[in-house]
């Protein structure tokens, strides 16, 4: 077997596990979500579903990668397997390397702009544009433009720098490269976060163009509405943040974890990598984007930017507030900010790498080297498109199908795998078998009932989110008048309702047809995705008839 | 800052910044397991 990995140290496995969970959303994403549910309340629900779906889910992923590694598998589908005699379990456990192949894909795009962002801080790229220029210049940019127009080759090239860089990275090893690069990026990224988040905080109304105090943005964060934790949305709301942050159902935890030994603790581990990620997203992600935001520019238009989400005011605003901390602070602001960025995304993609490696190595045997750079050219390839086609929606449909819905897809099959079907007994031993701490009793409970309901809610409820709101549409529903269903449920967008209105509504012909374009890469997109997966499925039927005619153990 | 804010986010941020701490530091002091471990790093020393 090729497969000899290993982590060089457990400070290494828990940093890379925390970098795993830290992502470019810890900043962008969860300030963004608490300033729209609640401010300050937005942390009762969110701290609720933490520890009654987050934690959980890290006990299950955790301990049914261990346990599939003791058996020799270090990917989800043959992980599954051996978890129970039925043999449709591996193919649930496609979704494990589906989910990292096809989110890398858009994710490293996402990754190279934070890099080229470092590169243009420091090379001054955007002193003395306005914040209309800036914010121009990131359109121009996803749209692979120059100023004038022209193509532009330079997003393409920070984004197979990206690219190489993950896969040598990943050539490298668990604890030569990915443990090391954690090494490295996590506490960066804690001095750089540190950092921003001190100069946000001590924001002066009047000083260097600043219109209010930092901690302005900081009491409108932190205000609580205790009305909005009565609301479903708001709930819905941080049960997704708390997913996508831990970066649960994805199948990489797994992978980490099937590299620990069976003797050796994961709750101890689980908990100190989980609680790392809810601190850099708690502590330093509400203290840096919207208190510089608000400084500047105040909370109305705040408000107004941040409802199409952070990514936004993260790329099109902040380097234009922070060309106003002058010409030497602006370059150090930038550099921290961007390589905070780049630091929480690139221990994330490498996470994404090793499930997909794992599996050519335990069912291919093959070496590390080549099952890096397999890795790097098919993120390269199924990439393309998102980088070509980014503004007709191909980077949204990828991230709505793969980094949204199939997460939760994956995470509530496998906690029916564990907790019902491979059984809470031997479940509950898995996980406290070698532990460091005590766990309580409760997560053995929490793990049986409530997170599975707490997943099938968040499921049916995306499935079915509603146009309006959810009193009203049950109303209308009793009354006869049926359930319209919002183009953002998991329905509406197999039925293309936003899109279709769009094209409806479309001012002039020319633009319908634009949209009708849109629509064409959409649905595009989604049959890539559709053949990704399948293909997959493809490649673990083939490697368990190889394990049959090779009479190797599945399960 | 109001005092509602200012409660809710130094409440907050100080138990994630103590509970996050209580288990790193119990990841750095609790005793190794006996080798062979999982880590590769400490092989040597044994």
């Amino acid at each position: 077997m090729a497969n000899n990995e290993a982590w060089g140290s457990r400070v290494g496995l828990i940093l890379a596990m925390a970098g795993n969970a830290v992502g470019l959303g810890n900043f962008l994403r969860f300030p963004v979500q608490a300033i729209q549910n609640g401010g300050g309340a937005f942390i009762i629900p969110y701290l609720v579903c933490f520890l009654l779906m987050g934690l959980p889910l890290l006990f299950v992923e955790w301990s049914s990668g261990r346990f599939g590694g003791s058996k020799g598998h270090h990917s989800t589908p043959f992980i599954f397997d051996s978890m129970d005699k039925r043999k449709f379990w591996k193919y649930v456990g496609v979704f494990g390397i589906f989910t990292n192949v096809a989110v890398a894909a858009y994710y490293c795009y996402l990754e190279s702009w934070t890099l080229s962002y470092v590169w243009h801080s420091i090379v001054g790229t955007f002193d003395g544009k306005t914040q209309v220029e800036v914010a121009t210049y990131f359109g121009d940019y996803v749209s692979l433009q120059d100023g004038a127009g022209a193509f532009s080759w330079s997003p393409i090239f920070f984004w197979v720098i990206c690219l190489l860089l993950n896969t040598w990275i990943l050539s490298k090893g668990l604890s030569g490269g990915v443990e090391k690069a954690a090494k490295i990026g996590m506490p960066l990224l804690l001095i750089f976060g540190a950092f921003l988040a001190y100069k946000a905080i001590t924001i002066k109304a009047g000083v260097e163009g600043a219109k209010f105090d930092g901690v302005v943005g900081l009491n409108f964060l932190w205000s609580p509405d205790f009305s909005s934790i009565w609301q479903p949305k708001v709930w819905l709301a941080a049960a997704g943040q708390v997913f996508f942050t831990l970066s649960l159902g994805m199948g990489s935890i797994q992978c980490y974890a099937s590299y620990i030994r069976k003797k050796d603790d994961i709750a101890l581990n689980a908990m100190s990598a989980g609680w790392m990620n809810e601190f850099v997203e708690v502590v330093l992600g509400s203290a840096i984007l919207i208190p510089i935001a608000v400084g500047y520019l105040g909370i109305e238009q705040v408000v107004e930017m941040t409802k199409s989400g952070g990514l936004g005011l993260g790329f099109m605003t902040m380097p234009f507030l922070f060309e106003q901390w002058g010409t030497v602070m602006s370059v150090v602001a930038g550099l921290f900010w961007f390589g905070l960025l780049f630091f929480a995304g690139i221990t994330s993609s490498l996470a994404m790498g090793t499930p997909v490696m794992g599996f050519l190595q335990d069912e291919y045997g093959w070496k590390r080297k080549p099952a890096a750079w397999a890795f790097g050219g098919i993120v390269l390839l199924l990439g393309l498109p998102t980088v070509l086609f980014f503004n007709q929606g191909v980077f949204d449909e990828y991230d709505y199908w793969a980094g949204t819905v199939s997460l939760v897809v994956f995470a509530l099959l496998e906690i029916i795998l564990f907790a019902w079907v491979f059984g809470m007994d031997k479940g509950w031993r898995e996980i406290t078998n070698g532990s460091d701490i005590k766990v309580p009793l409760f997560f053995r409970f929490a793990i049986k009932w409530i997170t599975p309901i707490m997943l099938g809610v968040l499921f049916l409820a995306s499935m079915l989110l509603p146009e309006s709101d959810w009193g009203t549409s049950f109303s209308a529903l009793f009354s006869g008048e049926g359930w319209s269903f919002s183009p953002d449920s998991i329905i509406g967008k197999i039925m293309n309702k936003g899109i279709n209105a769009e094209i409806a509504n479309a001012a002039t012909s020319e633009i319908a047809d634009q949209l009708r374009d849109k629509k064409f890469y959409i649905n595009i997109s989604r049959l890539g995705l559709l053949l990704l997966w399948s293909g997959i499925a493809y490649l673990v039927y083939h490697a368990y008839k190889k394990r049959i005619k090779e009479g190797r153990f599945t399960s | 800052m109001s005092t509602g804010a200012l409660a809710m986010m130094l409440i907050t941020e100080i138990s994630i910044t103590v509970i996050t701490g209580y288990f790193f530091y119990k990841v750095l002091t609790t005793k190794k397991h006996e080798e062979p471990d999982s880590f590769t790093d400490n092989d040597d020393k044994t």
